[in-house]
């Protein structure tokens, strides 16, 4: 298995957490295919850096700060979702149109 | 550890095809795991059932991770991912709806603009993947693990700093958000 399946690998699961943070309605949905997104970018360091011997280790060390930056974003991510849930009462974002009114 | 050990097998005699068949193999069942899984998060109805979809793809996606002989990266994907931030996205799920009697549509009007959208990026993207020359390296190289710790304290020193404080930064700003309101007035 070369650097490229794991590339389309990861071009799939990127394209799948697109889609479902447009498509999707409810919030904490969109969050989770946030969380799609980075660990499709995540797969594709990893395997640039197994495939690519002059990367040397940078890109597992790339992978281990987006997974801190991601674990920082989920917590207030959550939280700001909660927060809003309890105000309003429901999860679909198209309720949300407080600005537009 | 099982995939890295295949993996490993697969680097050391690479001209044994037994040993290259198992890799790929794994490749093919960890990634029908992680696209399964991806595809069963945006479609399936219930929330809950989409989280489950999630952990799925991550625990996939870290056996992919110790295939492309990064065990430390598949051991944070599991503590990280499996561990953490799907027991918190399943803890908000069961705190915010309460019951499942009227599942409201999924899926907002734009849904068809947003699959053009994403088959244009997988489109472009894996255009460019097939075209580029990725040169002939078969064979993951594992990652060197004593490298990565001197390399993280040493040229990433700084940046290692900056994660720690965005962490307290995070916590800090998830307890205030997640305070309730009448708890100000009280105290």
């Amino acid at each position: 298995m070369g650097l490229g399946s794991y590339l389309v690998v990861s071009t799939l699961l990127f394209a799948i957490g697109a889609f479902g943070f447009m498509a999707r309605r409810n919030a904490i949905l969109m969050l989770i295919c946030i969380e799609l997104m980075l660990n499709a970018v995540n797969l594709s360091l990893v395997a640039f850096n197994a495939f690519r011997p002059a990367a040397s280790v940078n890109g597992a060390i790339f992978a281990l700060m987006v997974m801190a930056v991601a674990a920082a974003e989920a917590t207030v991510g959550l939280a700001l979702i909660i927060a809003i849930i309890r105000t309003r009462q429901t999860a679909e974002v198209d309720e949300y149109h407080d600005l537009k009114d | 550890m099982r995939f890295d050990a295949g993996s490993r097998c697969a680097l050391e005699n690479s001209n044994g095809s037994v040993h290259l068949d198992i890799t790929g193999v794994l490749f093919v069942v960890l990634a029908i795991g992680v696209i399964g899984g991806g595809l069963a998060v945006v479609t399936l109805r219930n929330v809950i059932h989409s989280a489950i979809a999630m952990m799925v793809c991550f625990g996939s996606l870290a056996g992919m991770y110790a295939l492309l002989g990064a065990p430390i990266v598949a051991a944070a994907q599991v503590l990280i991912y499996l561990g953490a931030i799907s027991v918190l996205i399943i803890f908000a799920i069961m705190l915010t709806q309460a019951g499942d009697a009227s599942l409201p549509a999924p899926f907002h009007r734009q849904a068809p603009l947003a699959a053009l959208a994403a088959l244009l990026v997988v489109g472009l993207i894996g255009w460019s993947v097939i075209q580029t020359d990725w040169g002939t390296a078969t064979h993951a190289v594992a990652v060197n693990l004593q490298g990565l710790a001197t390399a993280l304290f040493t040229d990433y020193a700084l940046p290692f700093e900056i994660i720690s404080l965005l962490l307290l930064a995070a916590i800090i700003g998830a307890i205030f958000l997640a305070r309730r309101p009448e708890e100000d007035e009280r105290s």
